[in-house]
Formats: structure tokens, C-alpha cells, sequence
């Protein structure tokens, strides 16, 4: 373990936490510039994190302590997965701690937490959201474990540093089973974070709503915390997809100047990646509950079949 | 005196046996069975463990009882592998006794005396079986198993549900005991000596070793229920009483898994490639099917039991891989396989029977087994709640706890399986690590499920508000349980270490020297590979956790209100708003419909009294058990043709029969 890793190991923590909602803002106001709407300041999402801060919190009188401490959890989890997954560098002492599959498993417990505590107030919309959060989780979270089994049967390895390493340093061939696990990946990302066509993350009290539903009985800080927790899920979601489909100038060990570099790269990256994400859900429709399992079970099976092409090829 | 471990195993054996007389003598004063008996047994548990413990790295030592038929003494070995199913038996059955010490209450069914004979001569016949070195032993101790959990199923045997539900599982477990008996009748190869020690030095054809694999696999899969065996798990579940529940989907389960690894590693000493393929395949339907029935259960035990049946299923798959890679001489592989299936059974073993006590708690408390009418139990019964959380997250196969570790070891092995020799099989395997991927998130939704509507939101029923938590032996039992589940979790490093020796012994190499060099790290094969810290995983949550609330706290405030739910400003919400067990289990009954047989009456609109009603049922019930069940009383009552019920009659048999023989033997 080197200091150079430890401050690369912090900054990124940093970093996550500081630049996650600055994304969140960047993809809001490339939707209403789409949309033709005269849109809200790039910062919007901290000013409205520090009013929630700010506000008491109102909690359910029967409200036990599971559903008092789930945001916590879900931020920490969150937080943690930002660690780990590697951005700017490849050199993170705590990487080695979790791998690729203890990395679906981080996301697992918090989406497990949140829909306990959903449940745990008792109102019908809660439940709801429980019901339906867990419902996307079973479909899609062997899909992201078998996107990432893709690129780890390329490098043989699920070490996340190792895959990154491996992706970063080939030549520019194309991975035909990475195409499909980019796919996968895409409509992954889309129904894991609340996105359009699977859940409309801007609307709020409608019949279809998920991850509204999850929080709806949150307030204040808590509910800060899951909404900054929520941008740090969409921030690690996007440096997982920049880390296995466009690993190209992360910094790796023993190489200061590099860490530097590595920065204006990713935000350059996270910029593009926040401002496509924009355009696809502009253009797509919100889709009915009842399509979300084919359209995730597409993702699954895409994802299996680039394992399948990878070994054919390759054998 | 100088003992050895296997004198010591042999004294608990003993002393359970004690236990049990001296219930007889104590038939009906429940506090001395109680607060004596089942914590003595308990005692006696943990002796076990400790010295299973100590003598799993030791190497094996043998016995010889005179007891039973004059010219055949019983035959007993530990070695690592037995030691390890001790390991199970002795920790798990500490906690469960501690937990019956509590748990059994006055007038149901069975005196407590007599289930204190039934339970420790339960207990005694399991440690038996997994020590037991020739057929004739493992045969009787694998039939004492047997009746004795059926007498304590059967507890409440007033009942007539509980009546079928034994006759079932009785039924079962003698078709899969005739299965085994074959077994062992090929596997002495024609030598006529049945103890294990000649069976280890028999070389079969292919084709026998392959009658013998087919004949355990169906004798074992019986007993731990894989499909289309399963079908006695969801009825006996719910009518034994919860203790035993536990012990019997916590351990009984495992000897079967103890039996296979026992037969195909250690007796047939020779595997094929296809019946890996084989346990594979039939390892992941069982486990699909459990966890697909398990989503759509509402009464909390038998979901306990199909979750259980989808655990078996993995171990079965991780069997079979195993198989595979020893089949085709890849040993360190073969030893990760194995590592993940035994560390499987030690975590279901813990979390397991910490969920079946913990619905016993939950049981005794509001007399409730029904999801429907449970709820919010969380306010009232805090205790059984936040223990029964950290089962439930085991279960789901979630880091930091037991469960992760063993299905990330599975994965594992999936994953660099590549190198088999058959492209075909290559092709196979990351579509079988897909669906261990699946079974596992669906793992998750079902605990969610169990969980959220037990313990989380508005209790469905009035009563469930003076529902008291769990007493304090109850408490010690779940305590220790949690424990076992937390160790597991968060030292899966000295845990491996522990296993090392079994997979020596079974696959010829082990896991053991790249663990133990790697520190706090699970390092299976090499850090570039692959690595997982628990403990550094949990502290890196905690800390986050406790980082962000004392910045919230110092940075803004601490201050809170309470207030009426709001739930969108709806005022007159109620707890019959909120998900129910079948609402939580209706996209899981619409995604996977051909696995049901479903029948559901949608009402009219014009109905005065509109009901709604669908039943979820089992397609191997109706179209093989059902088939089966007439055909045997269509026999039945052909041989009953034979039955006269005049004197006359039978006595002409018996004449037909002594010229018949006399014929024979002329000859």
C-alpha cells in the first residue's frame, strides 16, 4: 500500500461524494434543454440537499429504528461502492476488499435496507415500492453480475482493478461479447437507477412510480441522504460502464502526473455519458410496469449470450 | 485414561442417549425436561462441537462396538470429513436445544418427556450416521434418523393434516432408505463385506459406479428433497414443531449431503464426467423451483421449507461441479467447488435453523403460521426481529454474512472453470453461473418478502399488538445461532483453513496454503484473480455510516418529529392496505406461471358476494405423485384379490407355495 494509493483512494471517496450531485444537475438540465424548458442551475441538486438538510425531519409515529437508520446504510453503501470502483486510478487499497461480485452485493444490501424500511411504516404505497424495487433487483442484478462476468472472463479475473488494467491495455480490438454486455449494461443502469423508460425519476405521486415510492415517507436529512445516496448510485453506475467499456486514461500505479490527468478525463467522460443518458431519455417513452421484467430479462439474456460469443470466439 | 476424540464423540453420543431415558421417567413435569434436559443436551452440543473442532485436522481414528447382530459389530471412523458434519451438529444442535428449552409448552400432543427421548435420540442417530464406517450401522442409525424425526414431526400427531404430513415424509424417507440399501449392495462388489473399508478398496466397472452414483443420488436426493423427492419437505415443515423444524432443514439435510460426498468421493473414489452434468442439472432445477415456490408461499414455515429445498439445490450443483472438475483431474478447481458447497452447509446449517426458531418465536407469540394475518411484530418483539434480520440477510446472500461467502465461492469456481476438455461443457457453464446468479436475487426478493411481512409495517391483526417477545433460553439459543452466523460471515479465511483437511481427504488438494498466506483477505486463488474482506467491507460501511450521521449531526441538527404516516395525505389508510404475502408474490406467480399450477376464480361484476380466490399448487404433485399414488392401490387391490378371508383358501396357498419350493429345490 503506497500514500500515493491512500490520497488516490481518498480522492476518488471525495471526489464521488462532492461531483455526484453536480451530475445529477448536469443530465436535469440537459433534460429541460431538450425538452425546451428553460432549465434549473447545474447546482440545484445542493441547494435542495442543504434545505433538506436544514428541515427537522418528520417521522412516522409507529416508525422503528430499521426505517430511522436504512438512509444511513444506503449512503454508506453507496459511498462505499464509489470507493471501490476504480476512476481515477487503478492503485486503491481498498479494492481488494470487494470484487466484482462483492460489488453487486454492496448494491444488493442497500436495495434490500430501502425496501425493508419501505415496508416498515406500513402505507400501501410503501409496500408498493418494495415490492416493485425488488422486483427490478431480481432481474437486474444477475444481469450486471453477468455484464461484469464478461469482461472478467476477458481478463480472467473479477478484480475490478485487475478488469480495468486488462480493458485499458489492449489494443483497439473489439470485444464482440463486450457489445453485448454494453447493451445489457445500458438497460441495466437505466431500470437500476429510476431512469426513463423504467421509472420517471422527475415525477412524483404517480400510480407507477418505484423509486418515489420507496422514499415517499422520508423527510429531512433522511431523505437528503437517500437522494445524494441515489446520485452516488448513478455517479458509481456511471464509472462502472466508463471503467469496462472506455477504460482509456485511468492512471495507474506508482504515476502521480497520470492521477492529475485522470480527472479532467473522467469529468470530460461523465459530461458526455450524463448528456447522452439526457438524449435517450428524451426520446423514450415511459414503458408499463408489466414490460419492465421482459425488457430486463432481455438484458440478462443479452448479457448471457456475450459470455456465450466470448467463448466461442476465443475457442 | 487416555481418550481419544473419537471416545469423546462417543460420550455425547452416550450422554444424549441418558438425556433421552431419563425424559421417559419424566414424562409429563415439563419444567424439569425443560429447564434441565434440553439444556443438558445443549451442554452436550457444544462438548461435541469443541471436540469435532479439534479433531478435524487429526487424522482418522477407528472403532469397533459389539453391539447389534453377533457377527456384526458396528464400525465406526471419524475422519476430517466426518468431524466437519460433527462440527455442524454438535454447534447448530446447541442452539436449537437452548432455544427447545423454552420453546415446548404443555398440552401438545406428545408429553415433553417423550420428545426429550425423541429429540436426543434424534440428535444421537445423526451423529452416528455421519461416524458410522460399514452399511449395517449407517443403514440402522439412517432408520433411527428417520423414525425419530418422524415421531417429532408427528408431535401433535391429534391433528389430521400433521397425521399425512408424517405418513408422507415417512413414506419418502423409506423409498430413498431401500435406494441406499441398494447402493451399498453394489458398492461391496460381490464380496459380501459390507463395511466401508472393503467398499474403499473395490475397483467397479463404469457401469456399476455408475448404478451405484444413480442409486445414491436418488437415496440421498430423498432425504434432502431435491425435485421431484421434495414434496414431503413443505408438508413436514409446518407440522413439526419449530426446534425440530430447525434441526431438520438446519442438519438432517446435511447428512444426506454427508452420504453423497461420503459415497462419491470417498467410496466410488472414481467419477465421471456426465454425472456432474447430471447433479448439475439437477442441483438447478431443484434450487429454481424452491426458490420460485418459496416467493409465492404465505404460510412463513413452508417458505422456510422451499427455501431450504433451493439450498439444496445449490449444494447439489456445487456437488456436481466438484464432480466435473475431478472428473477431468482439475484438483485445485475441484477443491474451490468443494470449499463453497461445505462452507454452504455450515451457513445454512446457522441461518437456517435461526429462521425456523425465530417463526417458532413468532409462532408461540401470536399463534400465527399465516403471512396474511402477521405484521409489525418489529414494535413488539424487537429481539426475535433484529436477530431474525441478520438470518434473513444470510440467506439472501448477502455480504458480510455466511451466505455470501459460499455462493461467491461458487461463482467463483463457475467463472475459471474454463480449460474444461469439451467446448460443449465450456459453452454450459456460464449459463449455469447465470442461473445461480438468478436463484440468488430471487433468494433475495423471497427474504425481503419473509421479513417485510412478518416483522415490518401495521399488524393485520389486533391481537399481534400484545404479542410478547422471546424468553431468555430462547434468547441464549437465538444468540448463539446469530453468532454462528456472524462468524461465518466476517472469518471465512480460518473458516477455509478449518475445511482444508476435508477437501485433502475427498479431492486431493485444498484450498488452505493461498488462503492462510493472504491474512484478513479471502484470496481463493490469487489477489489478481479474485479477493473479498468482509471485515473490511463491514467496517467500511459502518464507518461510512457512522461518518455521515455525526457530520449531519454537527454540521446541521438532530431534530425530529413524529407525526401520522403520510402516505401521499390519504387519511383513512389501514392495515389491510398495505402488500400482502400474496400481492408480494403475484409478479413472481406471473413471471415464472408454468412452474404453478395455478386456479383462479376472478369474480363478476355482478356478484352480490365478490370473492377472489387463486391456489398455487405443485405440477409434480398432480402429474407424478397423484399417477403414482392410484396406480399403487390399482396394484393394492389386484393383490388384495388374493385376500379370501376363508381359512380354506390360504391354506390351499400354502400348499401351492410348499409344492412350488419343493419343486425348486429338487431341482
Amino acid at each position: 500500500m503506497s500514500w500515493l494509493g491512500v490520497f488516490s483512494q481518498l480522492l476518488e471517496i471525495v471526489m464521488a461524494l462532492l461531483l455526484a450531485p453536480l451530475l445529477s444537475g448536469w443530465i436535469n438540465q440537459w433534460r429541460a434543454w431538450l425538452q425546451n424548458k428553460s432549465a434549473p442551475s447545474v447546482l440545484q441538486p445542493y441547494r435542495m440537499l442543504h434545505k433538506l438538510f436544514n428541515k427537522e425531519s418528520v417521522l412516522a409515529e409507529h416508525a422503528s429504528p430499521l426505517f430511522r437508520g436504512a438512509p444511513y446504510i444506503v449512503f454508506g453503501c453507496m459511498a462505499l461502492a464509489s470507493a471501490i470502483i476504480p476512476t481515477l486510478s487503478t492503485d486503491l487499497p481498498l479494492s481488494p476488499a470487494a470484487d466484482a461480485i462483492a460489488l453487486v452485493g454492496l448494491f444488493a444490501f442497500a436495495r434490500v435496507f430501502i425496501s425493508l424500511a419501505a415496508m416498515d411504516v406500513g402505507t400501501s404505497f410503501g409496500t408498493l415500492g418494495a415490492r416493485r424495487e425488488m422486483l427490478i433487483g431480481f432481474l437486474a442484478e444477475p444481469a450486471l453480475l453477468m455484464v461484469l462476468f464478461s469482461a472478467s472472463l476477458i481478463s480472467k479475473s473479477t478484480s475490478l482493478t485487475t478488469i480495468v488494467e486488462t480493458l485499458a491495455h489492449r489494443d483497439l480490438t473489439i470485444y464482440p461479447s463486450l457489445a453485448f454486455a454494453g447493451v445489457a449494461f445500458i438497460i441495466v443502469s437505466l431500470a437500476e437507477n429510476a431512469r426513463v423508460p423504467v421509472d420517471n425519476p422527475a415525477t412524483h405521486l404517480e400510480l407507477t412510480m418505484i423509486h418515489e415510492a420507496l422514499i415517499l415517507e422520508y423527510s429531512g436529512r433522511h431523505l437528503a441522504l437517500l437522494e445524494w445516496g441515489a446520485s452516488l448510485k448513478l455517479f458509481a453506475y456511471s464509472c462502472i460502464g466508463l471503467a469496462l467499456f472506455l477504460p482509456w486514461g485511468i492512471a495507474e500505479a506508482q504515476a502521480p502526473l497520470a492521477l492529475l490527468l485522470a480527472m479532467p478525463v473522467l469529468i470530460l467522460k461523465l459530461a458526455i455519458g450524463g448528456a447522452l443518458l439526457a438524449v435517450l431519455e428524451t426520446v423514450s417513452a415511459k414503458m408499463r410496469i408489466f414490460r419492465v421484467p421482459e425488457f430486463l430479462a432481455t438484458a440478462f439474456l443479452l448479457a448471457v449470450i456475450g459470455m456465450l460469443v466470448h467463448i466461442l470466439v476465443r475457442g | 485414561m487416555n481418550w481419544v476424540h473419537l471416545d469423546w464423540v462417543l460420550l455425547v453420543v452416550a450422554a444424549w442417549l441418558l438425556i433421552g431415558v431419563a425424559g421417559v421417567f419424566a414424562l409429563r413435569r415439563l419444567t424439569l425436561v425443560a429447564r434441565v434436559l434440553f439444556p443438558a443436551g445443549g451442554a452436550f452440543g457444544l462438548l461435541l462441537f469443541g471436540v469435532a473442532l479439534s479433531s478435524v485436522m487429526s487424522s482418522p481414528e477407528v472403532a469397533v462396538l459389539p453391539i447389534g447382530l453377533p457377527s456384526l459389530p458396528f464400525h465406526f471412523r471419524l475422519d476430517s470429513l466426518s468431524a466437519f458434519f460433527l462440527m455442524v451438529i454438535g454447534s447448530v444442535s446447541a442452539g436449537v436445544s437452548a432455544f427447545a428449552a423454552g420453546y415446548f409448552r404443555k398440552g401438545e400432543g406428545t408429553p415433553p418427556g417423550l420428545l426429550a427421548l425423541e429429540y436426543h435420540l434424534f440428535l444421537a442417530s445423526m451423529a452416528l450416521v455421519v461416524l458410522a464406517d460399514d452399511a449395517y450401522a449407517f443403514m440402522v442409525m439412517w432408520e433411527t434418523m428417520a423414525l425419530s424425526s418422524f415421531f417429532l414431526v408427528t408431535a401433535n400427531h391429534r391433528i389430521v393434516e400433521i397425521q399425512r404430513a408424517g405418513y408422507l415424509y415417512l413414506l419418502i424417507a423409506h423409498i430413498g432408505a431401500i435406494s441406499i440399501l441398494l447402493c451399498f449392495g453394489v458398492l461391496q462388489a460381490n464380496t459380501g463385506d459390507y463395511t466401508f473399508a472393503s467398499m474403499r478398496v473395490q475397483a467397479l466397472s463404469p457401469f456399476w459406479a455408475s448404478v451405484a452414483f444413480l442409486l445414491a443420488l436418488f437415496g440421498f436426493g430423498a432425504k434432502a428433497g431435491i425435485v421431484p423427492l421434495h414434496v414431503w419437505l413443505p408438508e413436514a415443515h409446518p407440522a413439526a414443531p419449530s426446534p425440530v423444524s430447525a434441526l431438520m432443514s438446519g442438519v438432517m439435510l446435511k447428512t444426506a449431503i454427508y452420504g453423497v460426498l461420503r459415497v462419491f468421493f470417498d467410496l466410488l473414489h472414481t467419477t465421471v464426467w456426465w454425472w456432474g452434468l447430471l447433479l448439475l442439472a439437477v442441483g438447478l432445477t431443484t434450487a429454481l423451483f424452491g426458490v420460485v415456490f418459496a416467493a409465492v408461499q404465505v404460510d412463513m414455515k413452508r417458505l422456510l421449507a422451499y427455501s431450504s429445498i433451493e439450498n439444496i439445490g445449490l449444494l447439489f450443483a456445487g456437488i456436481g461441479l466438484t464432480v466435473l472438475f475431478s472428473a477431468f483431474g482439475m484438483q485445485p478447481m475441484a477443491a474451490l467447488a468443494l470449499t463453497a458447497v461445505l462452507y454452504h452447509v455450515a451457513s445454512h446449517a446457522f441461518f437456517k435453523s435461526l429462521l425456523f426458531v425465530g417463526t417458532g418465536a413468532v409462532l408461540h407469540a401470536t399463534g400465527e403460521r399465516n403471512l396474511g394475518k402477521l405484521g409489525g411484530l418489529i414494535r413488539t418483539m424487537p429481539w426475535v426481529a433484529w436477530v431474525t434480520l441478520v438470518a434473513v440477510l444470510a440467506s439472501a446472500g448477502l455480504p458480510p454474512l455466511g451466505g455470501f461467502v459460499s455462493e461467491w465461492l461458487l461463482l467463483q469456481s463457475f467463472l475459471f472453470s474454463s480449460g474444461l476438455p469439451s467446448s460443449f461443457l465450456d459453452m454450459l457453464i456460464p449459463v449455469f453461473a447465470a442461473l445461480i446468479a438468478l436463484i440468488a436475487a430471487l433468494a433475495g426478493y423471497t427474504m425481503v418478502k419473509f421479513f417485510g411481512v412478518i416483522f415490518l409495517g401495521q399488524p393485520r391483526e389486533e391481537k399481534l399488538a400484545r404479542a410478547r417477545d422471546a424468553g431468555g433460553w430462547e434468547r441464549i439459543g437465538m444468540a448463539w445461532l446469530v453468532g454462528g452466523c456472524l462468524a461465518l460471515g466476517l472469518f471465512p479465511v480460518q473458516f477455509i483453513a478449518l475445511i482444508d483437511p476435508v477437501t485433502r481427504v475427498l479431492v486431493g488438494a485444498g484450498l488452505g496454503e493461498t488462503v492462510n498466506d493472504s491474512g484478513w483477505l479471502l484470496v481463493p486463488v490469487a489477489i489478481e484473480r479474485a479477493s473479498y474482506g468482509p471485515a473490511i467491507f463491514l467496517l467500511g460501511v459502518a464507518a461510512s455510516f457512522a461518518l455521515a450521521f455525526l457530520l449531519v449531526r454537527l454540521l446541521y441538527h438532530g431534530r425530529l418529529r413524529r407525526a401520522a404516516p403520510w402516505d401521499c395525505g390519504y387519511r383513512w389508510q389501514n392495515a389491510r392496505m398495505q402488500d400482502t404475502a400474496e400481492g408480494f408474490g403475484q409478479p413472481i406467480r406471473q413471471i415464472f406461471e408454468p412452474f404453478f399450477r395455478m386456479e383462479r376464480e376472478l369474480p363478476t361484476p355482478f356478484d352480490a358476494e365478490p370473492r377472489y380466490r387463486v391456489s398455487v399448487a405443485d405440477h409434480f404433485w398432480h402429474w407424478l405423485y397423484v399417477p403414482l399414488g392410484r396406480a399403487v392401490e390399482r396394484l393394492a387391490s389386484l393383490i388384495g384379490l388374493l385376500q379370501q378371508g376363508r381359512i380354506a383358501v390360504y391354506l390351499l396357498y400354502s400348499f401351492v407355495t410348499l409344492i412350488a419350493v419343493l419343486v425348486v429345490v429338487k431341482q
